[in-house]
């Protein structure tokens, strides 16, 4: 089964860096195969920045998205550019501290900067929040493969933190209603 | 143990360099390719390699070819831009026999063009971007796994023949990551040190000579001019000048057997696709959704030499579709070498074909 996923927020928050840990998670952790590619243009460094993974049990041929039905969307420039076209099959993921939008497929509302600065203390672990909840809602990759990747990719010293951000962000899935 | 990594392009390949042994990387940082680079510019210093950013794609290839000189296994690595500004050195190596490996990273052009997006617009000028006749090797990469293998197998054909080896990889494999098996060990083909009491550039029957490597004893004089086999100019002497050029053309054209890498799907299809490089993927994508249909597909490894006698092998092929990134280089040069109609199928944009596009083309008969 080949699932496409897209990441959008603004360049900063760890975007390119979500898709990585997703794809290392289902290619190091959960022997399927993963494609990562990212949009590299100079509007990508500070305003709308987007990366897309594909993960498939089967060898990936054509490695570029086409059509994804999950999305991960952290600002509302995000959204505009990169999440207000999606289809009604699709499902998307928003931080609601920072997208006011929202579309026209089902959506999980994950306050994930919000409940990062204050549950934390740290918003810059809000993109760990919504790869918490980004799995525990679409199980593309498992908890452990993702916990393990976070843990290979996040900088020395910050694994505890980030380790509780996912957390927080699988609590936040959970709780989260379908809208 | 083999291992797994999610790796990126540029990082696989930057590996397979130093899989290979590669000691020395001079360059200059373009997108895309910088973190070919980047990763050199990391790895070396640990290995008691050198890295060195030099001031510009002149200096970066005259660079490399000084350090092969010496014997090390040298690369560097560059995109369109820099790769027109490397002709010059790369005529120099052609012409002086030196072993190296050049990675363009191809980008939209031509000038500085689509820096971040991909493109294929650089296939001929690898051939014939230099001036005079000359031959090179060019491999194309389609997987982050190939982007290692191929940076491994371009130091081992830069040594066995004595020429710039180019790997010609696009913005798509360069920059996404995706599984790649690293092997515990690679070939390593060493170079052939040239016989003692021998004449430098005296082949003895082979095409290409013994390397008489600076600071073993060996007297060398390396020139661009045209060259006896002592090494010295002998410009106005026709005969001399015919029997070296053909020979270095020789070298690389006459063992285009040796030297191919490819696979061939379907030989008895009617419809054949040609690709290299990232549309090989979209072409395999066609095929996979369509397991009912017999198409062919003849997947380049090596471009340059063309792998004339794959096409041979086609024999029911009534159309053969080009998918490439550029306006058609290459189906100009399949065209050469078969009489069945080339439908190039050309896309400029810095943007993969897709699949739909190709199926159109195949269903539009």
């Amino acid at each position: 089964m080949r699932h496409e996923v897209r990441l959008s927020g603004f360049g900063g928050q760890g975007i390119i860096l979500s898709a990585v840990i997703l794809g290392r998670a289902a290619v190091m952790y959960d022997s399927k195969y993963a494609v990562q590619t990212q949009v590299y243009g100079p509007e990508a460094r500070g305003g709308a920045s987007m990366s897309q993974v594909i993960i498939d049990d089967n060898p990936i041929l054509f490695p570029k998205v086409t059509d994804p039905k999950i999305y991960v969307i952290m600002s509302q420039e995000g959204f505009e550019k990169y999440g207000a076209n999606a289809p009604k099959d699709a499902i998307m993921l928003i931080d609601t501290t920072l997208v006011h939008s929202r579309p026209e497929c089902p959506c999980i509302e994950i306050p994930a900067t919000r409940e990062a600065k204050q549950a934390l203390g740290k918003d810059i672990v809000a993109n760990i929040v919504m790869l918490g909840a980004l799995v525990a809602t679409t199980h593309v990759v498992s908890e452990v493969a993702l916990e393990k990747a976070i843990l290979d990719s996040v900088p020395k010293g910050t694994g505890t933190l980030n380790q509780k951000a996912m957390k927080l962000g699988v609590e936040l899935a959970e709780g989260a209603s379908g809208k | 143990m083999t291992r797994t990594e999610f790796w990126q392009g540029n990082t696989a390949c930057a590996e397979g360099a130093l899989a290979a042994g590669c000691n020395f990387f001079g360059g200059y940082p373009i997108t895309p390719s910088t973190e070919v680079a980047e990763h050199m510019a990391s790895e070396l210093p640990k290995r008691n390699g050198v890295f060195i950013q030099m001031e510009d794609e002149i200096a970066s290839m005259a660079s490399i070819i000084g350090a092969s000189w010496t014997g090390a296994r040298a690369m560097t690595a560059t995109s369109g831009p820099g790769f027109s500004l490397m002709m010059e050195n790369i005529g120099f190596a052609a012409m002086t026999e030196t072993p190296c490996v050049v990675v363009n990273v191809q980008r939209g052009g031509p000038s500085t063009g689509q820096p971040t997006m991909a493109a294929q617009g650089d296939m001929l000028q690898a051939r014939f971007g230099s001036h005079g006749d000359y031959s090179i090797i060019a491999l194309c990469p389609a997987t982050v796994q190939e982007m290692y293998e191929m940076t491994v197998k371009a130091f081992n054909l830069a040594d066995t023949y004595r020429v710039p080896v180019f790997l010609m990889a696009d913005e798509v494999v360069g920059h996404m990551r995706e599984k790649i098996i690293i092997p515990d060990a690679v070939e390593r083909v060493p170079r052939r040190e040239l016989a003692r009491g021998t004449l430098p550039f005296h082949t003895g029957g082979d095409l290409a000579p013994g390397f008489p490597q600076f600071g073993r004893g060996y007297s060398v004089h390396v020139t661009g001019l045209t060259h006896d086999e002592r090494g010295y100019p002998a410009a106005t002497n026709p005969k001399l000048h015919a029997a070296l050029v053909q020979r270095l053309v020789d070298k690389i054209e006459l063992a285009r057997d040796t030297i191919a890498d490819y696979d061939i799907i379907n030989p008895d299809a009617e419809d054949l696709f040609i690709a290299y490089g990232a549309p090989v993927r979209t072409v395999q994508q066609v095929m996979h959704d369509r397991p009912k249909e017999k198409i062919g597909f003849l997947r380049l490894r090596t471009v340059w030499p063309f792998p004339e006698k794959a096409l041979s092998l086609f024999k029911n092929a009534k159309r053969v579709l080009v998918p490439e990134m550029n306006l058609g280089q290459m189906a100009r040069e399949f065209e050469r070498h078969t009489k069945v109609s080339v439908i190039s199928i050309p896309k400029l944009g810095g943007e993969l074909h897709t699949p739909d596009e190709l199926v159109a083309v195949l269903e539009a008969r």
